[in-house]
């Protein structure tokens, strides 16, 4: 017997356990992937061949007119100007949406967590049991709100609304990362002669980098991903991407055109799959450090 | 500076420490007063304007009358919310206790030094980035039962396969359960590998020592430990529960009939649709109530009790 160490993991003998072991996960993995299949192959056969043929298989005769047609001609109800409209508007209402939404929530996170304010924890309760309860509870005094203002149904009245409702998340993301950054800085700056914004946007807002990446995935999948607030306070002119796919699926005169529906949906699909993709970890960081880190 | 301010009489320190504390607390204020309106205009205000709302006899547009709880009787006797209400139960159930055991067996599974586990964990979480509509539009697509599953089946060779949840009055609401495990079960897998990945090595070396089989280790250690990440797996999944509205919208608009009504559906539909202010409001209350009455002892014990760090 040689005295050398064995370096590294032992390799695994191949066993009935292991192979049970890659069954199950390959099986969970095509019940994953299957919609996601069916969506493409879908979205490339032309019409008469996904009436004959088979929901599972490529495409005999590949086409991407079906993509060409959601893009730019399907139909929204009575408007045939294709999900491209609905892309926009999202592109509109995500940008500024996202910074606001994470610019109150650093600013409050600051705020709450290295400033003595009278009532800061009520105020901090409140918001937290908010990002609870069901938006329905907000929805119909909201939209009178904004009635009365003269800027429901148009793009300011949409972002504000994603400001609102991303305030509870956001705050307590940068709530929490600033309270597991060391005091001793904090007070190092006050020392200094630091006030609110200078230690803010000097000290804070250069180590929050993790944080803004984790907080812009976040909020970037959420907001492009909405439906409810979109198809309640953006208007006619602003509906996002998300509304108007549904409206192309469910407002379809005559047969239902399933390669357009599926093309559509994947390109509303396109955005949150990309950031997806090209985050990776920082995905799962995004949503376990709202909830996991309180 | 401050050491000259103490040998000054004491009227003007006072007023120095005023301007001083105007100085660095004024900022602060500012700051949070957006916050501060929100939670006051919205969330409180806007609370407690539906709920009164729901006391009144108000249809298409707002009144400000008093009928006691008329609205609530109408609605625990309006065959929409009942079913809304037996359905968000039947789903958040099955829902959250699948995902929860769906998300375990697939983070045990990953975490048994598997090839490829990067590859796995993409794709079992990918569906949770895409939105209830894309969910929804696809889920209806492949259970169509013209085109769909069941086709795909009966041309294997079983010319008697059924599947045709999706147009049953009594089995539609399982194919949105089916539908949301999908989107979510990803989700609760990424949390408690996290939380296996943290579990001590020495915890299975000791197991592993006194011959207690995996599935035990697994089982009666590893599962206790897990529970903070259950929990908090459990509390995002509740929320999304509750918010159950896009999925269906986009699945099966609540139908056949109106097998598949959620609350928050219902709420929408009496609100902006049916005209019926009060009653959307009076169900929109009782979705508070039962969140409110799951949620204010978990929230207090986690966030409100442990007060936030001062400087």
């Amino acid at each position: 017997m040689s005295t050398v160490v064995p370096q590294g993991r032992r390799p695994r003998r191949i066993t009935a356990g292991r192979i049970g072991v890659y069954a199950f996960l390959i099986t969970a993995a095509l019940f994953f992937l299957l919609p996601l299949w069916i969506m493409l192959v879908t979205s490339l056969k032309p019409m008469e061949e996904i009436r004959l043929g088979n929901i599972l298989a490529w495409p005999a005769s590949l086409t991407v007119d079906a993509w060409t047609k959601a893009w730019s001609s399907a139909c929204t109800g009575l408007e045939c100007n294709g999900i491209s409209v609905g892309f926009w508007n999202s592109v509109r209402i995500l940008i500024p949406s996202v910074i606001l939404s994470i610019a109150a929530g650093a600013v409050n996170g600051y705020a709450l967590s290295f400033w003595r304010v009278k009532g800061a924890n009520v105020l901090f309760g409140i918001l937290l049991l908010g990002a609870f309860i069901p938006y329905q509870v907000f929805l119909y005094p909201l939209v009178r709100i904004f009635s009365m203002t003269g800027i429901y149904n148009s793009l300011p009245c949409i972002v504000i609304v994603h400001v609102i409702f991303g305030l509870p998340t956001m705050t307590l993301l940068f709530r929490n990362y600033y309270a597991g950054l060391p005091l001793e800085l904090f007070k190092a700056a006050r020392i200094d002669g630091g006030g609110f914004w200078t230690i803010f946007l000097r000290v804070m807002l250069p180590m929050s980098i993790p944080m803004l990446v984790v907080a812009t995935i976040l909020q970037t999948t959420g907001i492009w991903n909405d439906f409810i607030f979109g198809l309640t306070f953006a208007g006619r002119a602003n509906l996002p991407m998300t509304v108007q796919l549904n409206n192309i699926v469910h407002s379809t005169q005559g047969e239902r055109a399933y390669n357009v529906d599926m093309a559509a949906t994947m390109l509303a699909a396109l955005v949150p799959l990309v950031v997806y993709f090209v985050s990776g970890r920082w995905f799962v960081r995004g949503i376990a450090a709202g909830a996991v880190k309180g | 500076m401050d050491t000259v301010s103490i040998q000054i009489p004491s009227a003007r320190a006072a007023s120095t420490q005023g301007r001083r504390l105007l100085r660095t607390r004024l900022p602060v204020a500012l700051a949070l007063l957006p916050t501060a309106l929100v939670v006051l205009v919205v969330y409180i205000g806007c609370m407690v304007w539906t709920v009164r709302l729901s006391f009144t006899s108000s249809t298409l547009l707002p009144k400000l009358d008093w009928v006691g709880l008329t609205q609530y009787s109408r609605l625990f006797m309006n065959d929409r919310f009942v079913t809304s209400a037996e359905n968000i139960v039947i789903f958040g159930v099955l829902f959250i206790a699948g995902c929860l055991i769906l998300g375990f067996l697939l983070a045990v599974f990953i975490d048994q030094n598997v090839r490829a586990e990067g590859a796995f964990r993409t794709v079992f979480l990918y569906p949770y980035a895409m939105s209830f509509v894309v969910t929804g539009v696809a889920w209806q697509w492949f259970l169509n039962p013209g085109l769909g599953l069941q086709k795909v089946v009966r041309d294997l060779g079983f010319p008697n396969f059924t599947f045709d949840w999706i147009v049953s009055q009594d089995m539609a609401i399982y194919t949105i359960v089916i539908a949301g495990l999908w989107h979510g079960s990803g989700l609760t897998m990424a949390i408690l590998l996290a939380g296996l990945r943290g579990v001590d090595e020495d915890l299975w070396k000791a197991a592993k020592v006194d011959g207690v089989p995996t599935w035990r280790v697994y089982t009666s250690i590893v599962l206790p430990l897990l529970r903070p990440m259950i929990v908090t797996a459990t509390v995002l999944l509740a929320t999304s529960v509750v918010k159950l509205y896009d999925l269906v919208v986009a699945m099966t608009m609540g139908g056949p009939g109106i097998a598949t009504e959620v609350p928050a559906k219902f709420v929408m539909d009496h609100l902006f649709e049916r005209n019926n202010i009060a009653l959307g409001t009076a169900a929109a209350t009782i979705m508070l109530i039962c969140v409110v009455s799951i949620l204010a002892p978990w929230v207090y014990a986690r966030y409100v009790r442990p007060q936030g760090r001062h400087a």
